[in-house]
């Protein structure tokens, strides 16, 4: 070999550099719409010149001194195999199944953080110094709490049975919790005294594995997106511990990067509705614990229009504000508002769309969803945005959205008391298609439906706006 | 690699992360998640290098998993990530223009 470390190492870690680099321009340029797309392809060039420049590293300058032709065989292999699962699964995810795969992926990631840290630790013949065997544990904990809380989001937001969405209370679940927690907590402090086990490592592992499935079940399945965004950042901080085990600037500075946006992306979440990340991780919300106000039900008060009545009202409104839900986007229906949307501005109608900060299953998931479905993305207006438009708007037309309507948020006393809402009940008439009277995820009744503006047309979202567009084109 | 110095690197990383993300429109958060998860599929470089000095059958086990799972973060992280933003693309032929252009500055944009 012409090429020697003292030459390699450092354009090595240039180039490692230049992938960091890539990688905060990226996400800053991720924050604004007319970017984004470019800063994801940034941080993808950076990404690709980094796992390069740690190829070429790997062939010039083994290091353990010689080729090593499995480990080799071993790196092709697993590329092949994830890489091309993901490039498979990315490519024909539907986009109203994309919030479980990210979960995922989000999930693997962790995974093999905890991974090296494991292996790492297998290597060694007797306790690693103190630092070392810190960011060992840091990383096996972070790292196997990421994996299973993740996986158990995803099969929440799948709808598994395994994994109801609904939160699914475990007998004693904080003592489980607490004991858990215990013996993490103890055996580390353990092995930090100096002690290499084997086995204590394997009771960190185990119990870190399940702390994860006990720490997620409880969450019901709105609150999934902070959830899936703060194991996100969990992960960011698994990858940079296993920096610090391997000595890599690269894992660390990213991992870090990732940890601290991740947190801060959660907290927007979560102030988007309202709620507090630690509100959210005790879970309860949607059932249990008591929550569930004692609203008085709508009961005979709702009243239905028919097919034809709403077709009239859209038909010769003025302007029509829709607010899609997640009903709309579990029903597939984005394609069939679009219709109906453009059926109603060949007719004069102004159509907007109010969009929630959580509608759908994420924050910002129905933008994607109507993005997909060719609705002009200048029609879809947020939350501070469109709200003082429902007061001229003539109808307003609510497809499978329930609690981030529901008027009773405006007062104290009720579950979702303070979570920012759509005022819908401003506009002059308002239609919800919905498939029943069923309750949101916030188990409470809607006052919005006993509004004697309301009309409810019962239906899927889907078949009812089927229905709703040849009843219009039949005017 | 001083430990002094990685923590270094350890903290300045993480207030550039924090500098970084100040405001976000809503809108984008679900892609701004997805491509900071995408980001962490850097621990694939950890993969690679615990799978060539690997030596032994539960250390290669353990580095083909690592390897898989890093590189499904990655390659399906940055792919579906794409895939959301490209959505936000403007149509070509925008109707109103005088419209879009209100709503542009609402968001900020150019």
């Amino acid at each position: 070999m012409t090429l020697d470390a003292a030459i390699v190492d450092p354009i090595v870690r240039l180039i490692w550099l230049g992938g960091a680099v890539a990688f905060v321009i990226g996400l800053s340029r991720m924050s604004s719409p007319a970017t984004a797309r470019q800063g994801n392809l940034i941080s993808a060039g950076g990404m690709t010149l980094a796992i390069g420049a740690t190829a070429f590293w790997l062939v010039v300058l083994p290091p353990t001194g010689s080729f090593n032709p499995i480990g080799w065989a071993i790196i092709l292999a697993g590329i092949a195999v994830g890489g091309g699962y993901g490039l498979y699964s990315a490519r024909t995810v539907k986009m109203t199944a994309m919030p479980q795969l990210v979960s995922l992926f989000n999930a693997v990631g962790g995974g093999a953080a905890a991974l090296i840290a494991i292996d790492e630790y297998l290597r060694h013949t007797g306790a690693p110094g103190l630092q070392d065997n810190v960011a060992t544990v840091l990383g096996i904990v972070i790292g196997s709490v990421t994996f299973t809380g993740s996986l158990i989001a995803s099969g929440k937001l799948m709808g598994l049975r395994i994994t109801p969405s609904r939160p699914v209370m475990i007998p004693g679940g904080r003592l489980v919790t607490a004991a858990l927690a215990f013996v993490v907590v103890a055996s580390a402090l353990y092995l930090f005294l100096g002690n290499y086990s084997v086995a204590v490592m394997g009771a960190i592992l185990a119990a870190s594995l399940v702390f994860g499935v006990t720490m997620t079940l409880p969450i019901g399945g709105a609150d999934m997106p902070v959830v899936i965004s703060l194991l996100n950042s969990f992960t960011g901080t698994a990858v940079a511990m296993a920096g610090f085990v391997l000595n890599n600037p690269l894992l660390i500075i990213a991992g870090a990067l990732v940890g601290a946006s991740g947190a801060i992306l959660t907290k927007l979440m979560a102030d988007a509705m309202n709620r507090s990340v630690m509100n959210i991780m005790l879970g309860g919300f949607g059932g249990g614990e008591g929550t569930v106000g004692a609203v008085a039900g709508p009961g005979g008060s709702v009243r239905e229009v028919s097919m034809d009545d709403a077709a009239i009202q859209l038909a010769y409104a003025s302007s029509v504000i829709v607010v899609p839900g997640y009903g709309l986007a579990v029903a597939q229906a984005q394609h069939n508002v679009r219709e109906l949307a453009e059926l109603l501005e060949g007719r004069g109608v102004d159509v907007k769309y109010a969009i929630h900060p959580v509608a759908g299953r994420m924050p910002g998931h129905m933008n994607v969803l109507l993005a997909e479905a060719n609705v002009p993305y200048p029609q879809l207006r947020e939350m501070e945005d469109i709200n003082p438009e429902f007061d001229r708007c003539d109808v307003a037309l609510v497809i499978g959205a329930n609690d981030v309507t529901n008027p009773a948020a405006r007062r104290p006393g009720s579950p979702v008391s303070g979570m920012p809402i759509l005022d819908v009940d401003h506009a002059k008439n308002i239609i919800v298609i919905k498939r029943s009277m069923g309750r949101g995820y916030a188990g409470i009744d809607n006052e919005l439906y006993a509004n004697p503006k309301t009309g409810m047309l019962f239906a899927d979202a889907k078949a009812g706006l089927a229905e709703l567009i040849s009843a219009v084109k039949a005017l | 690699m001083s430990i002094d110095l990685a923590f270094t690197i350890f903290v300045l990383a993480i207030l550039c992360g924090v500098a970084v993300i100040s405001k976000v429109p809503a809108t984008l958060h679900t892609p701004l998640m997805s491509g900071a998860n995408s980001i962490h599929g850097i621990v694939l470089v950890g993969a690679m290098i615990i799978a060539v000095t690997a030596d032994n059958p539960l250390s290669y086990l353990l580095s083909f998993l690592a390897v898989a799972f890093a590189s499904l973060n990655v390659v399906g992280g940055y792919v579906v990530t794409d895939r959301m933003l490209q959505m936000f693309r403007r149509k070509p032929a925008a109707p109103k223009a005088d419209k879009a252009d209100k709503a542009d500055k609402a968001e900020g944009r150019p």
